[in-house]
């Protein structure tokens, strides 16, 4: 699948930034108030809602996005945006109490971060429903993938140390199973050149049914860039997970945080790049390609 | 809406057949032409003197199949919206733009509502959606609804225009939902199959598996013996010239 960044740049931002609302709804630096509580959730809101906004570029036609809100009954997508506008609505009353009245309301904040958390979760599933693509199509793994990877990068964000480094090691874990599934889902799909085609023997194809590029080549059978899957892979483990475990079990101050922070975003982004450039969607079995 | 008809009655769609599909692209053409002057937005070509990019609801793959005994074999393989009735792409459209209609089960997108984010595309395994590069939104084969239901046109005309203009006589429409229809028949006869039937999408076109090949068990050189040499030694003329030229 084509790794598009501004779908890239929506799913690492504001699941980042969902991950720190929700652990901000939970709790977590309940001591702070005034300016410190404004910063942190300042900063949850721009990366979940700027990474919502990047989501938009993708759009071919945005002047009918507010259509949206209309299909929860069946689309991951519809639900996710009902869900994030929710989430960020009473998230947003939660912060302000807190920043300017200095008022916690501690059942709301448990909805509003379980709102959160929830968004994140929509957002994965609307990769883990598409059959077509069998490296996203692991009801477990990929939601599991998106929510710790999310979880991980609040609990940086909000500096809950102790809670990091052991989320750290359990996105390695989730990540590599994610890997070790989606390496063999594509086979176990059990759909093939003869399936595609109801031929029987050997199918190869013999001519392209058109000589130029086009949308469902450029979008679905993206093969450029999948050489360098290993070391990405590399990359995104150690960056996104274990580097920062270890920096977790020393004290880490300010500028440790700050490089916590950008290995995580680094490694976070090398993965969901995965994510997508190794996805392959079974229309590519029309064009001989995977 | 995007939730699926429970079950529709009426199952409009069509049956391909690949033994007789000569890969032409006439249908490729006429439903281009149709479509880009008639429903929703025109199907654009992005580099119309160049690489000829651009939106199509039809293609034409082209296979070679080495069968396990026997020769190999060039199957042509025209490829559309397939009508499922369990249309992935129609659950996922978070905007209620695309929907399958419980009156025909033609799965169709309103243009007026359609965001353009590309999705019900990922969800299709055959490829058969496109979005406009152009317009952004999402096109794909209507099974021609603005003509098989069309009182301005003449009545061998309302069919879809691939199926009108197949030369070969490749391509069929009908109501797959029953039974005793010509698809229907022609599905039962032929052993018509679903394409990626593991994909659950249950669609509505069938494609007919090219016919095995027969085997002759006569001589087939009936010309042969009418061809052997008439005359092994030149006579007259040109037999003195040769011998004449033997004897140099
Ligand atoms: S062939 Fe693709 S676009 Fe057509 S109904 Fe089936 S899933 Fe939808
Ligand atoms: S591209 Fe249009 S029709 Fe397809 S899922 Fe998005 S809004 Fe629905
Ligand atoms: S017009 Fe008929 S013969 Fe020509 S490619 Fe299309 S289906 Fe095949």
């Amino acid at each position: 699948m084509h790794p598009a960044p501004s779908v890239i740049f929506f799913s690492v931002l504001s699941g980042a930034g969902f991950g720190l609302l929700t652990l901000l709804g939970f709790g977590a630096r309940a001591t702070s108030q005034g300016w410190p509580a404004f910063v942190f959730f300042a900063v949850g809101f721009v990366l979940a809602v700027g990474g919502l906004l990047s989501a938009t570029l993708h759009l071919a036609n945005p002047k009918n996005a507010i259509y949206s809100f209309s299909q929860w009954r069946t689309s991951w997508l519809s639900r996710e945006g009902i869900s994030a506008v929710a989430a960020l609505s009473l998230m947003g009353l939660y912060a302000a109490l807190i920043i300017f009245f200095d008022i916690r309301v501690a059942p709301l904040g448990y909805v509003a971060g379980a709102l959160c958390l929830f968004t994140v979760f929509t957002t994965a599933m609307i990769y883990t429903q598409i059959k077509a693509v069998p490296r996203w199509h692991q009801p477990l793994a990929t939601p599991a993938l998106f929510l710790s990877y999310a979880l991980t990068g609040g609990a940086l964000l909000a500096g809950a140390v102790a809670h990091a480094g052991f989320l750290f090691l359990l996105t390695a874990l989730i990540q590599l199973w994610h890997w070790n599934g989606g390496d063999k889902a594509f086979r176990n799909a059990g759909t093939n050149m003869n399936t595609a085609t109801g031929l029987k023997g050997a199918v190869r194809q013999f001519e392209s049914p058109h000589t130029g590029d086009n949308y469902l080549l450029k979008e679905m059978v993206y093969v450029v860039g999948r050489k360098h899957a290993f070391k990405l892979r590399i990359i995104a483990l150690l960056f996104a997970a274990l580097i920062p475990s270890f920096m977790m079990l020393g004290e880490v101050k300010h500028l440790g945080a700050l490089i916590a922070v950008a290995l995580y975003f680094t490694g976070t982004f090398a993965s969901r790049w995965l994510f997508f450039a190794e996805a392959e969607h079974v229309v590519g079995l029309y064009y001989g390609k995977r | 809406m995007t939730a699926l008809p429970e079950t529709t009655q009426t199952k409009l769609g069509l049956v391909i057949d690949l033994d007789t599909c000569v890969g032409c692209h006439a249908c490729v053409v006429s439903c281009k032409g149709w479509n880009t002057e008639n429903y929703g937005a025109p199907l654009s070509d992005m580099d119309p003197y160049g690489q000829a990019e651009g939106t199509f609801l039809n293609r034409v793959h082209s296979y070679e199949v080495v069968p396990d005994l026997g020769t190999a074999q060039t199957v042509h393989f025209p490829k559309s919206c397939l009508h499922c009735e369990d249309a992935p792409c129609v659950t996922v459209c978070p905007t209620g733009a695309s929907y399958k209609r419980t009156e025909d089960g033609i799965v169709l997108v309103n243009e007026d509502a359609c965001m353009g984010c590309g999705l019900c595309a990922w969800a299709c395994p055959y490829g058969a959606r496109e979005l406009d590069q152009a317009a952004g939104v999402m096109k794909k084969c209507t099974l021609c609804v603005d003509r098989i239901y069309n009182e301005n046109l003449p009545e061998e005309d309302r069919e879809p225009a691939c199926v009108r203009t197949c030369p070969a006589g490749a391509r069929h429409f009908g109501d797959l939902g029953d039974p005793d229809s010509d698809v229907s028949q022609l599905v039962a006869e032929r052993g018509g199959i679903d394409l990626m039937p593991e994909q659950g999408t249950k669609p509505t076109n069938k494609y007919l598996p090219p016919r095995p090949k027969d085997t002759l068990d006569t001589d087939i050189d009936v010309l042969g013996p009418l061809l052997a040499p008439v005359a092994e030694q030149p006579k007259g003329f040109l037999g003195w010239l040769d011998r004449a030229l033997e004897k140099l």
